[in-house]
């Protein structure tokens, strides 16, 4: 016969608490182990969603099916493609990072990256040509999310960009990113002068074909198995890539080299990619999308499934509740910047490439990467607790994403809005930071957080779908 | 005279380290009244009564610090002392080893990292269904001391227990002794072969130290919370303590401890208790039924110990030795309690002797008390009842509302006898006895003042290993005039015969 209530009578009293303090101590007193939750309220208002999502019977396998979808999913780079054949993008339509919105409400950067698709296409001849015309509403815009894509900053992809395939044949998920274009004055931080038109379109003619040749002949290859190792040589994934990179442009230049094109091209085409520390983030990213993804629609489940910005709104997508967003004007980032640049040049967050963090890597793995912490004025204690808080927010660990400082513990994934909601503590995330005025490029790079309103949103609508 | 009123949003911190940082600040030199509290519908009424004006935008989430100070440097001291006193409380909360080590976010977190079995719940009611659930999701059982939970609630949660086979002790559940370790508020008793369940806080405590003081020990004591055996709950936790405790080699047998249960409820448990084997006896409240101590006794006498004389001092004031023709005491019995069902058992005992007696006990709507807690005649206050204690620290611990009250009972002339409570143990206040004995002596004065006799009576819960020392509580108690029993029948008979009730 098995012992009731799990050994409650018999085992020795270990006892863990939440609220008066009093009552540890008591216990403190009488030599029992005691930890405390160290409880506090969360937001007015919340109490009632909370405790209905709480008792949703369907939540916790709901959250342990998402865990084990998001950790098991793959993530292998198939192809290089056009946006117009990949993702069936028709002239005059443009996809932008986050949740959905409109030219009026646009940021600077993604209207200047706007333009720049506008121009690259052929759809005006002037900035200012475009510009009207973007705001006359001539285009359709299109979250990257609502096509299964995931765009760095402005994460605007317009039918003439090449872009990565990257499968999950666990799922049977595609997922798609446009092509690094480096650093500095490039579209994704909104810049779109000749250079980076000139860029664009030499990517499309040389680059993309040569990368996808290599892919083509070398087969498929494994983001995943990059991402583990990568964490386990310094990099976290989303503001820093270098091991990342270095591994995939191994595994390309074989393919590069032999691709069939011009050798000037093929050079500069190795040169360009192995110069580009970020060359891996349009890989990591798909590759987070497709294991987010994964984890998508499962009823009860409170596990966040995007985390997304276009510079003025940031949206949060979560699995109990489908294709839904909860927004809240997006943050501006802490951190360094560039050259003459200050905090007033910078814009409110922007980008898709949270979906690194909702995947439990980025700003989740940031121990993995105490390098990091000097990008963005903290030290390493600071980056261990980053990660560690995390552990805090999410319902298990990644099996095959590991920290070595932390014992080769998985990094925190699988963000659940009821642990945000109670714990106060937001979802960290490194990223980039773009300049404010459409044109400017990049401006630093640090560290931010969604607004909490996001998440107590999402927990209303788990409690309606609950209650249902 | 300076004045200091303050609202802080967002700054969280429990009632009963509030009541830590307004004792210290209120004995900063220069500070008169210090009240630094969550900014609850009681605690502003408290405030307002100490003459502070709270802003009205104040809510429960809010912090308010208070202050009154004979000038402006005592302000400044007491303000000071505010700032220690709060910071003093985050340090506490702050340390958790390595420097780069976070603090469990969660319940759940803190039950998965610690391995416990068991967790205890005392965050406010509104919150404790979340804390619950987190805690059975995580596997461990819960000792839930937070009241104002629904019955919804209650009844869900309990369920979702026994599916994942953990038992949910409460809400609203003060007093637990699991494995030698007491949960809550709770004696220091032997450890020995008797289990309790118990509906029922301090009868729980009452039973608890009537089997000790006979020599009897305890292997558990499993709080149900006070509605387990109520229709709506329907014993789903005392079914659960009950094959627990039949399983428990540590256990030989049982006794039952209810406040008022739903008849057919208790008719399923008795034939619960058939089916498992289990020795069992039944200490249950209720109008016909023998009192706690009664019962206790004939559990005793059924398992072949013998019932000793329960401790009793019973002031000269009082004492029965006097003449049968001596003058009845005029006046009405006033019962102001800190447990519940002690103030239950009270209010059966005197009513069965004295007639109707009104009270916040929520059973009778004909004599229940309104608001301000008042009525003619005779009266039982449970100053630990729901609606006295949102945002605010059980009156075991803050025994503020009750002092007041027993100075205002002094200096009513209709008050004929005050029926007071004390509890000692774990959790309850660290040395209640000088300051309730102080306040009888008060009481007695005010009203010799008024040239009248004010006898009181204790019920005095608590043995003498518990960290208060029940007998310097009782030394202390009867020093200052009151009369003082163990058993809180026996009090509350004693304190109905004084009013010319049968002795």
């Amino acid at each position: 016969m098995t012992t009731p209530l799990r050994g409650l009578l018999t085992a020795d009293p270990v006892v863990a608490t939440s609220g008066v303090a009093l009552f540890a101590d008591a216990l403190r007193d009488q030599a029992v182990p005691v930890l405390d939750a160290g409880w506090h309220p969360p937001p007015p208002g919340t109490e009632g969603d909370l405790a209905t999502v709480m008792a949703d019977p369907r939540r916790v396998a709901a959250n342990a099916e998402a865990l084990a979808r998001m950790t098991a999913a793959e993530a292998h780079l198939v192809d290089v493609l056009p946006a117009s054949e990949a993702l069936g993008l028709e002239r005059g339509t443009f996809l932008h990072a986050g949740p959905p919105i409109e030219w009026e409400r646009a940021s600077g950067p993604l209207r200047g990256a706007l333009v720049g698709a506008v121009l690259l296409e052929g759809l005006a001849d002037t900035p200012d040509e475009a510009e009207h015309r973007l705001a006359a509403g001539e285009f359709d815009l299109e979250p990257c999310h609502h096509r299964g894509a995931v765009g760095p900053m402005a994460g605007v992809v317009s039918p003439s960009m090449w872009v990565y395939a990257v499968r999950d044949d666990a799922h049977g998920n595609t997922s798609w990113c446009s092509l690094n274009e480096g650093l500095g004055k490039v579209l994704r931080y909104g810049a779109y002068g000749p250079e980076v038109l000139d860029r664009l379109r030499w990517m499309g003619a040389v680059l993309g074909p040569i990368l996808r040749q290599a892919v083509r002949s070398t087969g498929p290859v494994d983001i995943r198995a990059i991402i583990a190792q990568m964490l386990q040589m310094g990099d976290e994934g989303h503001n820093r890539n270098r091991a990342g990179s270095l591994m995939l442009l191994r595994e390309l230049l074989p393919g590069m080299i032999t691709a069939d094109a011009p050798s000037a091209d093929v050079a500069e085409a190795v040169r360009f990619s192995g110069a580009n520390e970020h060359f891996f983030l349009n890989l990591g990213m798909p590759a987070c999308k497709l294991a987010t993804r994964a984890a998508e629609g499962i009823p009860g489940s409170t596990v966040v499934t995007t985390m997304a910005r276009n510079g003025t709104d940031f949206g949060i997508r979560v699995s109990g509740t489908g294709d839904q967003w909860f927004t809240g004007p997006a943050n501006t980032p802490q951190g360094l910047f560039l050259g003459d640049y200050g905090p007033a040049d910078a814009n409110p967050d922007i980008g898709d490439s949270a979906i690194t963090e909702t995947a439990g890597i980025g700003g989740f793995a940031m121990a993995a990467a105490p390098a990091i912490v000097r990008f963005v004025g903290g030290d390493v204690p600071f980056a261990l607790a980053a990660t560690r808080r995390m552990y805090e927010v999410t319902v298990g660990e990644h099996p095959v994403y590991q920290v070595p400082i932390l014992g080769f513990r998985g990094t925190p994934v699988g963000i659940d809005v009821a642990l945000v909601v109670r714990t106060g503590d937001l979802p960290q995330i490194n990223t980039g930071m773009a300049g404010r005025v459409a044109g400017t490029g990049q401006v630093g790079a640090g560290l931010v957080t969604p607004p909490a309103e996001c998440f107590t949103a999402a927990l209303s609508a788990l409690a309606r779908a609950a209650g249902s | 005279m300076s004045v200091h009123v303050e609202l802080r949003r967002g700054a969280y911190h429990d009632s009963v380290s509030l009541l830590q940082v307004s004792r210290a600040v209120a004995g900063a030199p220069g500070v008169e009244a210090a009240q630094v509290a969550m900014a609850t519908e009681l605690n502003v009424d408290v405030l307002r009564g100490m003459g502070f004006t709270v802003p009205e935008e104040a809510g429960p989430n809010d912090l308010v610090v208070a202050l009154r100070a004979t000038d402006d440097d005592g302000l400044a001291t007491g303000l000071a002392a505010v700032e220690d006193a709060l910071a003093a409380l985050s340090a506490t909360a702050g340390s958790t080893g390595a420097d780069d080590e976070v603090p469990p976010g969660t319940l759940g977190s803190a039950v998965r990292r610690s391995g416990a079995r068991l967790a205890l719940v005392s965050v406010p009611g509104a919150h404790a269904v979340t804390e619950t659930y987190d805690a059975i999701a995580a596997g461990a059982s819960v000792m839930l001391f937070s009241d104002n939970v629904s019955v919804a609630d209650e009844v869900a949660l309990k369920d979702a227990a026994a599916a994942a086979d953990v038992l949910v002790m409460g809400p609203d559940c003060g007093t637990a002794l699991v494995g030698g370790v007491a949960l809550g508020f709770a004696d220091v008793v032997r450890a020995g072969p008797v289990g309790i369940v118990a509906a029922s806080g301090t009868g729980a405590q009452q039973a608890m130290c009537l089997l000790d003081a006979a020599g009897v020990g305890l292997s558990h004591c499993l709080g149900v919370g006070g509605r387990d055996l109520s229709a709506a709950v329907g014993g789903r936790s005392t079914r659960q303590a009950l094959r627990a405790l039949a399983a428990d080699a540590a256990t030989d047998w049982v006794l039952v401890v209810s406040k008022p249960p739903d008849p057919e409820v208790l008719a399923a448990m008795e034939r619960e208790v058939e089916t498992l084997g289990l020795r069992a006896h039944w200490a249950i409240l209720g109008p016909g039924r023998p009192d706690l101590t009664a019962a206790v006794e004939q559990a005793l006498t059924a398992e072949g110990v013998t019932v000793p004389d329960w401790p009793a001092v019973i002031a000269a004031t009082d004492a029965p030795g006097r003449p049968a023709d001596a003058p009845v005491t005029p006046g009405s019995l006033r019962g102001l309690f800190c447990g519940g069902t002690l103030a239950e058992e009270a209010a059966l005992v005197a009513g069965a002797v004295l007639g109707p007696v009104s009270s916040n006990l929520g059973h009778d709507p004909e004599h229940a008390l309104g608001r301000d807690l008042r009525a003619p005649g005779h009266v039982v206050v449970d100053f630990g009842a729901d609606e006295l204690t949102r945002g605010r620290a059980h009156p075991m611990i803050d025994p503020t509302l009750r002092m007041e009250r027993i100075a205002a009972e002094a200096a009513d002339p209709t008050c004929g006898v005050l029926l007071l409570d004390l509890v000692l143990g774990h959790g309850a206040h660290p040395d209640p006895g000088p300051e309730l004995a102080e306040a009888v002596r008060a009481a007695r004065d005010t009203a010799r003042g008024a040239g009248r006799e004010l006898p009181v009576v204790v019920s005095l819960c608590g043995t003498d290993a518990d960290p208060q020392d029940r007998r310097r509580t009782e030394a202390a108690l009867a020093a200052a005039g009151a009369s003082v029993f163990l058993s809180n029948a026996a009090a509350a008979r004693h304190a109905a015969g004084i009013l010319g009730g049968a002795r």
